[in-house]
């Protein structure tokens, strides 16, 4: 079988993962380690009166107790949010100081205050308990609605009235006419759930400083080591680039959670140069919970204008959106550009305005989670024409057929140019593979059995590849977003790829692979992926946003095309042909049709002894290049849900899940359809189940797997995963992008098939049991079912 | 650092005895509740004393349908055991659901009881079956035992020794589990014998397992799910938290009798 582009290989990576010889940093253990464990606070927003350190201090296996007066002293900066926005009147955004260990005020549950390094991980965590620090509460502004209320308590005294920004996106004049023109306005109020991360495998970071050398190394469980340098370095000033080496070994998920740099990688590395010994630091799952950049938290008011003819004329979206209690690494860019720049959806929207209000509140902070934004901007548009068209009396599936985006490229009115599909094709494919005609004998005979039963539809799209460094440098970026690789031929043939993108479960040391062995014509055991070392490899811009497929295999493939370029002009010097007559297959570069041929690891071998090389021509086999993506790339789809419902209770069990996906170019299908499989999972987890909850005080409330529920394997159904692709139209192999999609299109699918079993449209996520139960009370189908 | 000593014992009257020379010693059955709360540090004993490996503390005993359950059995034992199954299958399918099977394996009678966590299964069935529990110095109705949220008639160091029931001519439970953490969000157990009809419910109410009076009163007339209809517990007697307020829980109790009373008849 072909080991090439299509293939379903199975994952080189699996054997280690599976017979458990995976490294992960935690996994690391250097000569001389000692453990780090934090002070934290108690309270969502309080003074910090005193930090007494002396009974810590005095404990058993104490190395040091330090605290932010130490840190700031030593000039470690503040974090940052990388992406600069603006409000509407111009005004740059409000960035709050946050202190890798809070100095004079904490501002969440969780707040890092000081830090114990110690022998031993208990000693470490017994002082730390130890330490005492004097409060002084203050009043507390837990959510969206308590922070923007008159009179909040501040939680940062730069961002008055805790507004970050206030900014907007499109046309408000033009919206307002089409929606006062309208033949029918839906209008709805909707509440996108704050979810947990929940990452596998807890963050880690083990730092060591190496005195003589005055050079650092970080261990950390990082989406983008070489984004974590540069932070580190440019901002957080803890060594300059050249003196700093991260390291981002075997990951164990990601989902966004570990694409920023958190306070506890800074204080490990600042506490190993404090102490001259390698510190170690590693989650517990309470850890997670309470400091893992949280995901979502969106409030919406949203109006969406129709004509006569069921065609949308307008679109008009509010959003408030909840940042927690400081700005993480991306966390501007995720309601605004990741966001409103989808509101277009599949549609032709002649005209959308989006206002966006970004707040503080006395909680972990928010940042992007798989999807990021694209799941709140999906849900808002999917939730919208299903409930357009119950409203209308129209078949969900016409109106979205009528208005769907039919010619490419396409630009919409919020910046965003789609570049190919045929949103039909796959909407067409769902429904066929759903057996949506016949749905209502399937709901006749679940009303038999006391169940309600209910179908529903998402046509999701998204913007993956981020992104053409130029483009989002305009929007406030503060990084390029291209992607870097190199290729190393060895003397004999064998192949190093480096990659700038990071694996944390992707698999890409096989898809990767898969794209050079098929470029090559080479077996893909000889070909290695290596990453996630800034010693190893020179830049990257990391994985998130399924940029490793659209961004990452496209430098690789410009790196390649460097490669190959001089292998032809070997062989054909050495074979006394012309280059352009060659083909590289079966691991041999040759004439067809005649008998000259090299072996491909002849040619690596001339070109390293540089015995017979053309004129001029330098020794050796490797070549770099860095791809910079001239579009986001537009993965859409059609998702299918059928819920059946126990009146009794009002549990959902989702019965059937169709996704009909366009992906472009696919690699590897089987890899692929696991991310479409772990997407629809945490997608229905956010449908179903998952919720991040605060209570009035700032405590947390789900902070662990008694009350935070994560989807299990009974949850979900068996998938049905199908394809209906495109060739993206704007990078060399037409790859989209696959990592995000489930989780995006899934919640809508779940939320309308939910509202069309019970008749009632008001159901916020998670729909839990007694969330859907009350529904059902407030409808009345409940009777007409029992 | 907290260090804490380790003790095992071979029988009941050497744990009473190991148990009563510690500082702030506990006994350790399962160690399913307890050895989480020692890791989150909300339990920091000086002393364990495992009753686990406890002979005598072990195993269940069928004569006629009068049944024992040694206080250290675990939750699989329960659940596999035949002769119990025979004559009351009940508690043996409410065993077999409760967590997962590591937890089954590790987690005992005895443990759950003393716990009485207000979300935990065996609390209802004790309930229901109108069970006696027995120490090495007393024997206590369930009704008496289960006194309110985590709090029973235990004295400190009392060591639960076995549990004894009659089984019912029918019974069943039903459970709903939280969608979280799978303990009961609301479990019925209802058991129809010589006495009458018994409604131990748990998960749902504010202070912990209760039995449901009226919902026994009307399957005393008609043991029927039937029966039930139109009658509820009082929702402002029923836990509210952030998977369900007490009018749900109050629902959940009577969907939840119907449907137990359904599988028993
Ligand atoms: C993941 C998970 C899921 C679970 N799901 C469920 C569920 O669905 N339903 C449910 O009911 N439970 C559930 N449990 C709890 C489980 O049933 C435990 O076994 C039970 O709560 C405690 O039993 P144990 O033997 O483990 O007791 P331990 O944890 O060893 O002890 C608990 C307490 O009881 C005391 N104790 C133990 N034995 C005796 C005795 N003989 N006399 C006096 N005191 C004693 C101990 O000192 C301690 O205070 C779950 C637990 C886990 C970890």
């Amino acid at each position: 079988m072909s080991e090439g582009i299509g293939a379903p290989v199975k994952r080189k990576e699996d054997k280690r993962f599976i017979t458990g010889k995976g490294k992960y940093t935690d996994d690391i253990r250097m000569e001389n380690q000692a453990y780090a464990a934090f002070a934290r606070s108690p309270h969502a927003h309080a003074e910090i009166n005193g930090i007494e350190t002396s009974a810590a201090e005095a404990m058993s296996g104490v190395i040091a107790v330090l605290d932010g007066a130490q840190l700031t002293g030593d000039g470690i900066g503040n974090l940052i949010c990388g992406w600069a926005i603006s409000s509407k009147d111009g005004s740059p955004m409000n960035m709050g100081a946050w202190s890798a260990l809070a100095t004079e005020k904490v501002r969440y549950v969780g707040d890092a205050v000081a830090v114990v390094i110690a022998e031993s991980k208990e000693e470490a965590q017994a002082a730390a308990e130890a330490i005492e620090v004097s409060y002084n509460e203050l009043p507390v502004a837990a959510n969206i609605a308590a922070a923007l209320a008159d009179g909040a308590p501040q939680v940062h005294e730069n961002a008055p009235g805790n507004v970050i920004y206030d900014w907007e996106l499109g046309d408000g004049d033009a919206t307002a006419a089409a929606l006062a023109g309208a033949a029918h306005v839906t209008e709805m109020d909707i509440t996108n759930n704050r979810l947990a991360p929940n990452a596998m495998e807890p963050r880690s970071a083990v730092a060591t400083y190496d005195d003589a050398e005055d050079h650092y190394t970080l261990y950390s469980t990082s989406q983008n080591p070489h984004v974590a340098r540069l932070v580190l370095s440019a901002f957080y000033q803890v060594a300059p680039e050249h003196k700093l080496r991260v390291i981002a070994p075997d990951v164990g998920g990601g989902f966004g959670s570990k694409i920023y740099i958190y306070p506890e990688e800074i204080v490990c590395l600042w506490a190993s140069m404090k102490t001259r010994r390698s510190v170690k630091w590693t989650a517990e799952r309470t850890e997670a919970f309470l400091t893992d950049a949280h995901g979502r938290d969106h409030v919406t008011k949203a109006r969406m204008g129709f004509d006569s003819d069921g065609r949308i004329v307008g679109f008009k979206v509010s959003t408030k959106a909840n940042f927690g209690a400081y700005m993480s690494l991306f966390s501007s860019a995720v309601p605004t550009y990741l966001y409103a720049t989808l509101l277009s959806g599949t549609y032709d929207i002649p005209a959308i305005h989006c206002e966006v209000l970004a707040c503080y509140t006395n909680t972990v902070p928010v940042d992007a989670y798989r999807g990021a934004g694209r799941p709140e901007a999906s849900f808002v548009v999917e939730r919208l024409m299903e409930t357009a068209a119950r409203e209308m009396g129209k078949d969900p599936a016409e109106l979205r057929r009528v208005n769907f985006v039919k010619e490419f490229p396409y630009q919409t009115q919020v910046i965003m140019n789609y570049d190919s599909g045929d949103f039909e094709g796959n909407m067409n494919q769902a429904m066929e593979a759903a057996d949506w005609a016949g749905f209502t004998a399937r709901k006749a005979e679940a009303a038999n059995r006391g169940k309600l039963r209910g179908i529903g539809m998402a046509c999701y799209i998204e913007a993956c590849g981020i992104a053409p460094s130029a483009a989002v440098g305009s929007l406030g970026a503060g990084v390029g977003l291209w992607e870097s690789a190199e290729v190393r031929v060895n003397p004999v043939g064998t192949i190093e790829v480096l990659t700038g993108s990071h694996s944390h479960g992707q698999g890409h040391e096989t898809t990767f692979a898969q794209v050079v062995a098929e470029r090559f014509g080479v077996p893909l055991d000889s070909i290695q992926i290596v990453h996630g070392d800034t010693d190893k490899v020179q830049f990257g811009m990391g994985t998130y946003g399924s940029r490793s497929g659209p961004v990452g295999i496209s430098a690789i493939v410009k790196a390649c095309d460097k490669v190959e370029v001089k292998v032809r002009k070997i062989a054909a010097h050495l074979l006394e042909c012309n280059p352009d007559d060659l083909v590289l297959e079966d691991s041999q570069v040759k004439v067809p049709g005649t008998n000259k041929a090299l072996g491909w690891h002849e040619v690596g071998l001339a070109a390293y002894t540089a015995h017979n090389l053309p004129a001029d021509m330098e020794p050796g086999l490797k070549e770099g290049a860095f791809y910079d993506p001239e579009n986001f790339t537009f993965p859409m789809g059609c998702f299918v849900a059928e819920v059946e419902i126990d009146p009794g209770t009002g549990k959902t069990d989702v019965v059937k899940f169709v996704a009909s996906d366009d992906f472009g170019v696919i690699i590897n299908p089987m890899i692929v359809e696991g991310q479409v499989h772990g997407g629809i999972a945490q997608g229905v987890g956010q449908a179903l189940l998952e919720e991040m909850v605060y209570d009035e005080s700032g405590q947390p409330v789900s902070g662990s797997y008694m009350d935070y529920t994560m989807p299990r394997a009974e949850d979900v159904p068996s998938f049905v995963v199908e394809h209906h692709n495109t060739r993206c139209a704007t990078n060399p192999l037409g790859i989209k992008g696959c990592g995000e999609a489930g989780a995006i299109g899934s919640p809508p699918a779940v939320i309308n098939a939910i509202t069309d079993a019970i008749g009632n449209n008001d159901v916020s996520m998670p729909a839990t049991p007694a969330k859907v139960w009350a529904a059902i009370q407030a409808s009345g189908t409940s009777m007409a079912a029992e | 650092m907290h260090s804490l000593n380790y003790h095992k014992a071979s029988n009941a009257s050497e744990a009473a005895r190991l148990l009563s020379g510690t500082e702030d010693g506990k006994f350790l059955a399962g160690g399913q509740t307890l050895i989480p709360a020692m890791k989150t540090r909300l339990a920091a004993p000086s002393d364990l004393v495992d009753v686990s490996g406890a002979a005598d503390l072990r195993g269940i005993t069928v004569s006629g349908r009068d049944v024992t359950i040694g206080a250290a059995t675990t939750h699989a034992e329960v659940a596999a055991s035949g002769e119990l199954r025979n004559v009351c299958p009940s508690i043996c399918e409410m065993a077999a659901n409760i967590g997962d099977p590591a937890v089954r394996h590790r987690g005992t009678i005895g443990g759950s009881i003393a716990n009485n966590d207000p979300a935990a299964d065996y609390p209802a069935a004790m309930l229901a079956l109108g069970a006696t529990i027995k120490t090495a110095s007393r024997e206590m109705a369930a009704d008496d035992f289960f006194v309110g949220l985590f709090e029973t008639a235990l004295e400190d160091d009392e060591l639960i020794t076995s549990i004894g029931f009659t089984a019912p001519e029918a019974g069943a439970y039903a459970k709903f589990p939280n969608p979280a953490s799978r303990y009961a969000m609301c479990g019925v157990f209802v058991a129809r014998g010589d006495g009458g009809v018994r409604v131990g419910v748990t998960g749902a109410g504010a202070d912990g397992a209760f039995r449901a009076g009226e919902f026994e009163a009307a399957l005393g007339g008609e043991f029927s799910a039937e029966a039930l209809n139109g009658i509820s517990v009082n929702a402002e007697e029923m836990l509210s938290d952030i998977h369900g307020d007490g009018v749900y829980r109050a629902n959940l109790v009577s969907v939840m009798a119907r449907r137990a009373v359904a599988a028993a008849s």
